[in-house]
């Protein structure tokens, strides 16, 4: 029998009618297709709003539930992308093919994640509509830079993690030396440290953002964005080489470590022979505080060492998250509300959160909870307040991982006895060929 | 005189017994393996492409290098794996029913049971010199930290101990299960003719293993040249100096995932697929493979 000829029932047309209201009547205020914000957003309706967040940012997403316990949530604990593992990237491809599964909310621990979520259209913009401008002004000048992609703002920065120079101030003082202000007094005293107390370091250069710290700050032209899928490459001038030298002198004289700070021979043999070490901002709560275990009273912070000749100073940076909502979302509302509380809030940006905060006010009030803890041997405001604005803006972030291809070209030689100034031309040519295979016009 | 209705009817148990193998075959083998085939001769939009991805993917900086990766890989697990399991199935053969030689089959057997990753987890604390429980070892040779050992030199060799720790083990097992085949009067023909141990294993005992050693490479060399989680997680935990395109599995991996191009992941794929079928055809033809004995 073939039914496709027989005219359908009235009942049930009519109950397919009624069905179709209904279902158009559920899906809230936007209908599919609809465009609002900056994009097409989906339809909207009442379900558990989907957080993914890393480890360290669980405490935030438990808090929000804790004070807002009206809003279902469905909290997914994930790698948040540390080592440039690409979780994020590779569930949204998958997302984006079966569609469906994406989560509302998102931290990523990289800052490059902007690069590609907004090619594959998972990142909403945020400052068509979802976030008032007023609110954007409160963060950091340039903190979201990196979120930033033909002006439109697609994610919002969790942390800074602008370079400082942490040091042993009991040490110093014991042993009566002066804190450098310039890479050349660094050097000197690295050299010094050296002969009357070796054993003793003054950095380590064998972790994957050795770049970041040393060579962002000596303003390498290494990794310079110029545009969304653009990017100039000079890793042999002379702003480089003269922080790849350095770099290579101290550790021939054995006081730059060529271990990473996270490693376990380090954590063994070096973690109490730092007398000095530019590092992130969070190195303070994350590294001495946490692993290194370093006593109370002993770390101080002083502004990055700059060269001589240079009259601006300027400082890196290593990592600093992002929060990305979802254009799929459907549930905005509530993903806007818990973007802007775990960004913005006091509570926990403020006072809970390991890494100096974005947000400009956060900032304030979690540099008072530091100094009060009474751990730092100094006052840590002015020299972190000072370098947030100084992280040099002329590196930026690529598709393409910095750490990785650093890791996988530099690192092994400087394990090995090369000096990292005779693999300043391989570097260039890794990062080079990686930028192209992701699409970028390069710039030698 | 034979009566023709005497004749065994087959089992009807045997068709839902070969249905399952054959409805999960075509599910996850054989259907997975023509959509990368429709993928690797398509481009994004789904048009004809021709060998345009596998043009991509030959002209890509990272392509040879994971090439030459994984061809040493396989010459140190290869090797390893035909000597060492057949020595070990021998002596475990030698030792018979004993205690130590069930004891020995359950410790070969063992860190096959660990499921891949997490065997890879533990040698990862086994190479580094400051944690591993053999690190005097490991000192003993100079290396005193896990970049060190880590070094771009070492993991062929790396790759292919963490590969024979997992996977030997059932290898043995299946070998000293051939072994067991071989008749007793073979075995005393051969010792009243003078063999001693060496030599009946060398002479009659290997040659009659031949097929389960063919056996053997063939599915090892299929299962090295997808090698994945190793280098992948060893990549992790070096952040990276191990490198996330150190094979050609992960760098179709990253062709999918990290340029968004699943066409040319899939043409490696496709790649990696011919390659595995081509040594197992030759080694099946050069080994009799399939002759009758």
């Amino acid at each position: 029998m073939i039914r496709s000829k027989a005219r359908p029932p009235r009942t049930i047309t009519l109950l397919a009618v009624a069905a179709a209201l209904a279902a158009t009547a559920c899906s809230g205020t936007t209908n599919a297709g609809d465009t609002k914000d900056g994009f097409t957003q989906a339809p909207q309706s009442d379900g558990p709003l989907t957080v993914w967040v890393d480890s360290t940012r669980l405490p935030a997403a438990q808090l929000y539930q804790k004070q807002h316990p009206a809003v279902k949530m469905d909290i997914v604990t994930y790698d948040g992308d540390a080592n440039g593992s690409n979780y994020l990237q590779t569930k949204v491809s998958l997302f984006n093919r079966t569609g469906n599964g994406w989560p509302d909310v998102v931290f990523s621990s990289q800052n490059n994640e902007a690069t590609w979520a907004v090619t594959a259209k998972f990142a909403a913009p945020l400052n068509k509509g979802l976030i008032p401008q007023s609110l954007l002004d409160g963060w950091a000048n340039n903190a979201n830079q990196p979120c930033t992609v033909d002006g439109v703002v697609h994610c919002l920065r969790n942390d800074l993690s602008q370079t400082v120079l942490w040091y042993n101030a009991a040490l110093m003082t014991q042993w009566g030396y002066t804190v450098p202000t310039t890479w050349e007094q660094y050097e000197a005293l690295g050299k010094k440290v050296a002969t009357e107390h070796p054993g003793y370091l003054v950095g380590a250069a064998g972790d994957t953002f050795t770049p970041e710290i040393y060579l962002w700050a000596s303003k390498c032209g290494a990794n310079h964005i110029t545009g969304p899928k653009a990017v100039a490459v000079n890793t042999t001038s002379p702003a480089c080489t003269r922080m790849a030298s350095l770099l290579d002198r101290l550790v021939a004289a054995k006081t730059m470590s060529t271990s990473s700070v996270f490693s376990s021979d380090f954590d063994k043999n070096e973690a109490d022979k730092i007398l000095m070490m530019p590092g992130p901002s969070w190195y303070g709560g994350s590294l001495f505080q946490g692993t290194f275990k370093t006593p109370k009273g002993q770390v101080g912070i002083a502004p990055m060492p700059h060269w001589a000749d240079d009259p601006s100073p300027s400082a890196g940076n290593v990592g600093g998250g992002t929060w990305l909502l979802s254009a799929h979302s459907a549930h905005l509302k509530a993903a806007t509300d818990f973007l802007t509380w775990v960004t913005t809030s006091d509570d926990y940006q403020g006072k809970l959160a390991v890494g100096y905060p974005a947000y400009a006010p956060a900032a304030k009030t979690w540099l008072a909870a530091q100094a009060a803890s009474g751990y730092y041997a100094n006052d840590i405001t002015a020299p972190l307040q000072a370098a947030a604005g100084q992280v040099w803006p002329d590196w930026g972030y690529g598709q393409f991982s910095q750490e990785a291809i650093w890791a996988a070209t530099v690192t092994p030689g400087l394990t090995a006895g090369k000096t990292i100034v005779s693999m300043l031309p391989a570097w260039q040519k890794a990062i080079a060929d990686y930028a192209r295979s992701d699409g970028y016009q390069v710039t030698e | 005189m034979t009566t023709v209705g005497s004749r065994p009817r087959p089992s009807r148990a045997a068709p839902a017994f070969v249905a399952g193998y054959v409805t999960l075959l075509v599910a996850f083998g054989i259907v997975p393996t023509a959509y990368a085939i429709y993928f690797a001769f398509t481009d994004n939009e789904g048009a004809f492409a021709g060998l345009a991805n596998f043009a991509v993917a030959a002209a890509d900086f990272r392509f040879l290098p994971a090439i030459g990766h994984v061809a040493l890989y396989l010459v140190c697990w290869l090797a390893a794996l035909v000597v060492l399991v057949v020595a070990l199935a021998l002596l475990l053969h030698r030792l018979g029913a004993s205690g130590a030689g069930r004891t020995l089959r359950l410790l070969y057997y063992l860190p096959g049971a660990l499921a891949g990753a997490a065997g890879v987890m533990v040698w990862l604390f086994v190479l580094d010199p400051v944690v591993s429980p053999v690190g005097f070892l490991l000192r003993a040779l100079g290396y005193e930290t896990f970049g060190q050992v880590i070094a771009p030199g070492n993991l062929p060799v790396l790759f292919a101990a963490i590969a024979f720790w997992t996977g030997a083990g059932g290898w043995i097992v299946v070998l000293y299960g051939a072994l067991n085949t071989i008749s007793t009067e073979v075995l005393e023909a051969a010792r009243i003719d003078g063999a001693g141990a060496w030599q009946t294993a060398w002479r009659t005992q290997i040659p009659l293993l031949r097929k389960w050693i063919v056996y053997m490479v063939i599915l090892a060399f299929a299962g090295g040249t997808q090698l994945f989680v190793e280098p992948q997680l060893l990549s992790q935990a070096s952040v990276g100096v191990a490198g996330r395109d150190y094979s050609p599995n992960q760098l179709s991996y990253d062709f999918a995932f990290q340029n968004d191009n699943v066409n040319t992941a899939a043409a490696i794929s496709v790649e990696l697929l011919v390659v595995g079928l081509v040594v197992a055809a030759v080694f099946v033809v050069r080994s009799g493979f399939f002759d009758a004995d």
